[in-house]
């Protein structure tokens, strides 16, 4: 594979020198802190005191960061290009020795794209929670566990260090954690929730490992001092370094091998699976490759692992997502595709890290807009996941139905529409690189059309199949304004990219793309084929969904691929086998040898004390003369002791 | 003057008390043994006061009579209320302070 990539480029990756932050910009700590007062608040001062206010108080911090955050990134734009890095210093955090760490923030391009995306994103998924989670008596709790959510996210994403990162990075796994679990008393959402955990710990092994090592070779874990020094490392410590932040970002973007947990994740409130899927979470993998540019620069290795990690799950996903009755999980399948992508493009490097950052702005919209609107239709059926009960939504819930189409014309990369910006490039750049990630991301495109037209017609359109006594409604305002703006911004998101404004604006942070890197293919044919297999895969759809009837019932005679796919391509059967069964036995032999080995020797030696102590008990008889007899027996010695010593 | 015949003779008598001691189960009469013991060794302590030609000796054999008369007034006290609550004077039936 490493053949068939082209040579890294001679440009090497921006080095990270941020000014000081002053004016506007020393507000920065502030977008954070307010989440998290708004997470305290609500969870010291419990549900019972905050019923009534609780909600629109953890719509109103995230709502306030993100007005602070549009203002910091007019601000950002009214500096000159590259002059576009700011850093708040906080405190000391660790002074240690020689360890030394700064809690501090780094804003610049990529960063305050990732804050509007987080607060602006966050805080419609937190309106929307509002009407979605009205009838839940923990709402209070939720709304700071949201809070909570999004505070860690924009740790992760303002801090300048990789410990600070990796601070974010632990809440985040935290909060999903929190999240998916929201309602425990459900054996399977308490179960999915500790999964996430268990998986993403999987991937905080490289994050630490990671960080640890940044410490270990460069003497410091911030990014100004990394990238200032990144190329004197070896390639083999870059090669280590970027492959265990790939295990990291595959732990929390949720990439092959570590995928399992994103799709039991949709045990959760829907809101928390719109937030883990559009605007927090699973973006943090991206983020953290974007983000080590300058380390990735350095590694072919490490980015040709990238690449196929990314190829690898966007098939993946999608192959999932084309099986899935559950509309959730359909959606989940078709994240982890987009994520694949968006890995993808970021493993290929300079001509890639641009693309990777705006696709996920655009997923971030449509995701978003379509995971509420799959939460406004479980809320229209009664709350029913399964996409064989809907049929012929489109009228009972317009609005609902205008938007999801929205967010699906974007997705399957319909002409105009933001996915199409966004996808076009990267399968543009990945043909440029090399045919195979090419070819993956073509068919890609073309899986990702069928299966989300399949979603569209099972749930939209065909015949009623809903169950007996449900009465589809829409949903309240505050459920569908947020709907309506996600909508309108997945539409209309590709104007990001009108004149290459986003790849300029990221310029400073990932490096300029040359025009050869955009690919050798010309750029219009390329874009033909795309559409023309877009179009194929809703054909397909359409044949196979639209014209046929859907049954009630999921067949159970289906083909091997089908089955492979509804079981998440067996994705938990290899974790399984691999992992657990021979982990298990690794316990149970520790088990016994502590049972019987260690237990049994301390034991043993407990009893045997115990035994002698028993018969040196029974010398205190109680009787006098028998002590008086050792009493002489003790003169005695002691005497002929003495007459010893003496003669 | 030998000293030999004194201490020969407070031996015995020591010896006589360890035995009576070891031997006799009536409460009164180890007693009385104890007694024997300790008026041997005052033999000794004055004999070997005489023998060495200071008083150190006797000062001893002095402590050793007043710990006695102390002895005999808590240990009498002691038999004395033994015996009435179980009507016997036997040190052996006195054993349940054990294991």
């Amino acid at each position: 594979m490493t053949a068939l990539l082209q040579a890294p480029t001679a440009v090497a990756a921006p080095v990270v020198n941020p000014v000081a932050a002053s004016g506007v910009f020393s507000v920065l700590w502030v977008i954070i802190a307010l989440p998290v007062f708004g997470a305290l608040v609500l969870l010291v001062l419990g549900g019972r005191r905050t019923e009534r206010w609780a909600h629109w108080f953890g719509v109103g911090t995230v709502a306030v960061s993100f007005v602070l955050s549009v203002i910091c990134f007019v601000a950002l734009l009214g500096r000159d290009t590259g002059d576009r890095s700011i850093s708040q210093h906080l405190y000391t955090w660790v002074h240690a020795g020689s360890f030394h760490v700064e809690a501090g923030l780094l804003f610049d391009p990529l960063s305050a794209l990732f804050l509007l995306l987080i607060t602006g994103v966050g805080g419609l998924i937190h309106l929307y929670s509002v009407g979605y989670m009205e009838h839940d008596d923990r709402r209070p709790r939720f709304f700071a566990y949201l809070n909570l959510f999004v505070a860690s996210m924009l740790t992760l994403v303002l801090a300048n260090n990789y410990l600070g990162v990796f601070l974010g990075w632990e809440g985040v796994g935290l909060a999903s954690y929190l999240l998916i679990g929201f309602w425990q008393h459900r054996t399977t959402a308490a179960v999915a929730a500790k999964k996430a955990f268990v998986v993403n710990r999987v991937g905080d092994i490289g994050m630490a490992l990671g960080t640890m090592m940044t410490f270990a070779v460069f003497g410091t874990t911030s990014f100004a001092g990394i990238s200032a020094v990144a190329g004197k490392a070896s390639s083999t410590q870059l090669t280590i370094l970027g492959l265990l932040f790939l295990l990291a970002a595959c732990g929390k973007s949720a990439q092959v091998p570590l995928q399992s947990w994103l799709l039991d994740a949709m045990e959760g409130p829907t809101p928390v699976s719109a937030l883990i899927h559009a605007a927090t979470m699973v973006t943090a993998g991206v983020y953290l490759v974007v983000r080590s540019n300058f380390i990735y620069d350095h590694t072919v290795a490490a980015q040709t692992a990238v690449v196929v990690v990314g190829a690898v799950t966007l098939l993946w996903g999608a192959i999932i997502g084309c099986a899935k009755d559950d509309i959730k999980k359909a959606l989940a399948g078709s994240t982890m595709s987009q994520i694949g992508y968006m890995m993808l493009a970021a493993g290929l490097g300079v001509a890639g890290y641009a693309f990777a950052i705006f696709h996920l702005l655009m997923h971030g919209f449509f995701k978003a807009n379509m995971f509420l609107g799959a939460g406004s239709v479980m809320h229209a059926m009664d709350d029913d996941v399964d996409m064989r009960h809907y049929g012929a939504l489109g009228k009972a819930v317009p609005v609902t139905f205008l938007t999801f189409a929205m967010g699906y014309l974007a997705i399957i990369g319909f002409p105009g529409f933001s996915g199409f910006w966004s996808k076009d490039p990267i399968i543009e750049a990945a043909f440029g690189n090399n045919v195979v990630a090419g070819l993956a991301a073509l068919i890609g495109a073309g899986v990702t059309a069928f299966y989300m037209t399949r979603v569209m017609l099972m749930t939209f359109f065909g015949k009623k199949r809903w169950a007996e006594g449900v009465h589809p409604h829409e949903s309240p305002k505050v459920m569908t304004i947020p709907l309506m703006v996600l909508g309108a911004l997945s539409a209309v998101g590709g104007v990001l990219i009108a004149g290459g404004w986003i790849i300029d604006f990221l310029t400073p942070v990932v490096g300029p793309i040359s025009e050869h890197e955009l690919g050798g293919v010309p750029k219009i044919w390329l874009s033909v084929i795309i559409v023309v297999v877009m179009l194929a895969g809703i054909a397909i759809a359409w044949f196979t969904v639209g014209r046929a009837d859907v049954p009630r019932t999921a067949p159970a005679k289906v083909s091997v691929f089908t089955k492979a796919a509804r079981a998440d391509l067996y994705g938990d059967a290899i974790n399984e086998e691999l992992l657990m069964r021979p982990g298990d036995r690794f316990v149970r032999g520790l088990l016994t040898f502590d049972d019987a080995g260690v237990d049994g020797f301390v034991d043993g030696s407990v009893a045997a004390l115990g035994g002698l102590s028993g018969r040196v008990r029974r010398w205190q008889s109680g009787f006098v003369r028998s002590y008086a007899l050792s009493l002489l027996g003790g003169a005695v010695i002691v005497v002929i002791a003495m007459l010893a010593v003496n003669l | 003057m030998s000293a030999t015949p004194f201490v020969v003779l407070s031996a015995i008598l020591f010896t006589i008390g360890v035995i009576g001691v070891l031997t006799r189960r009536n409460a009164i009469v180890v007693f009385m043994n104890i007694e024997l013991m300790l008026n041997a060794s005052n033999l000794a302590l004055v004999t070997f006061a005489r023998v060495h030609g200071n008083l150190d000796g006797q000062v001893a054999a002095f402590f050793v009579m007043v710990v006695a008369a102390a002895e005999v007034v808590v240990g009498l006290a002691i038999i004395m209320t033994i015996f009435r609550s179980r009507r016997s004077a036997s040190v052996d039936d006195a054993s349940l302070l054990k294991y």
